[in-house]
């Protein structure tokens, strides 16, 4: 698809849009519809119809598959150490209570970091997983 | 009202969909009607006011796995169903009688948001009185979902994380040189 001139003007001007809204789906997610699941699955979206339109090399390039692998295993890693620092402070696994001052501060510090950790994992994975397919096409 | 009308709207696209896959033989086409299926059935979600899960059914449902289906296709040289040889008596007779007793069991079911029905009354009014105290999080998924059951969504994240690596593991791989494949995707462009 690389020659369409269409594809190419009007995904310039949605990708960034997209990317947004995913941003807004994971951050506002406390408070309107979302978290990062959707926040995560939209956001890979938003790359893959990148590379779609720009070509695999190019969205490549953009992501290294490397980092993606790092990202997804981060986001793990973050989700199950907000439950040791939670134990560490003397809460259980994952009561995020003990993590501010107050319990509802330390709720949202915990749900945001839970979250953040939930949507690195899912775009990263999902990324993964398109390349991997797309790329087999490849001499 | 209009809740109704569109539910039957979306419905009857649903089942024309459906009927419309069957029939067809060209896998390309079938995958398209695949996304278009995820995202009337985004729109039912929609409808049911679960905009959450709808994003979700949007983004995966009709975005993600079409383009890796396409993605299969691609590789693929045969683009036609072949036709099945067997006749379809047997699998069209269980597949029946299990759909009578789906649509059977269903008349025990309660009404859609019935507050008497039993998934609503264990848990759920605990969520609704306490979430916002417990978690200050007005959106009670959030809450339940990252705090009350955060555990639960660590295995889910874990899951996710796990079918990435199989992916990888089977289909991964190593790549060919950057350089050759460059020079072949411009030959073909040309030609």
């Amino acid at each position: 698809m690389t020659h369409n001139l269409i594809p190419r003007v009007v995904s310039k001007l949605l990708i960034p849009l997209i990317i947004l809204f995913s941003l807004y789906v994971q951050f506002h997610g406390d408070f309107g519809p979302g978290g990062g699941f959707q926040a995560g699955v939209i956001f890979s979206a938003a790359i893959i119809l990148y590379a779609l339109v720009f070509g695999l090399d190019v969205a490549e390039k953009i992501i290294p598959p490397y980092i993606l692998r790092l990202i997804a295993a981060l986001g793990v890693v973050l989700y199950a150490g907000v439950g040791l620092a939670t134990q560490l402070l003397g809460g259980r696994y994952l009561e995020y209570g003990v993590l501010g001052e107050t319990q509802v501060a330390g709720q949202h510090l915990g749900i945001l970091l839970v979250e953040l950790g939930v949507g690195l994992t899912v775009a990263s994975v999902m990324l993964i997983i398109f390349f991997a397919f797309a790329g087999r096409g490849r001499p | 009202m209009i809740d109704i009308l569109i539910n039957v709207t979306l419905l009857a696209f649903l089942a024309i969909t459906a009927i419309a896959i069957v029939r067809m033989t060209h896998l390309f086409a079938i995958v398209m009607l695949y996304g278009i299926f995820s995202f009337l059935t985004a729109g039912l979600f929609v409808v049911m006011d679960a905009a959450d899960v709808a994003f979700t059914e949007a983004a995966v449902g009709a975005g993600i796995s079409t383009v890796l289906m396409l993605a299969t296709l691609a590789l693929s040289k045969d683009h036609q169903e072949k036709k099945s040889r067997h006749r379809p008596w047997l699998p069209l007779s269980l597949v029946v009688v299990t759909g009578a007793a789906l649509v059977y069991g269903t008349m025990d079911i309660p009404g859609f948001g019935d507050p008497a029905a039993p998934s609503q009354v264990h848990v759920a009014p605990y969520y609704i009185e306490q979430s916002m105290p417990d978690t200050g999080v007005p959106n009670m998924v959030t809450a339940v979902l990252a705090s009350y059951r955060g555990f639960d969504t660590l295995g889910e994240v874990v899951v996710v994380f796990t079918a990435g690596i199989a992916v990888l593991l089977l289909i991964g791989g190593r790549r060919a040189k950057q350089t050759d494949k460059t020079q072949l995707e411009k030959e073909s462009d040309d030609a």
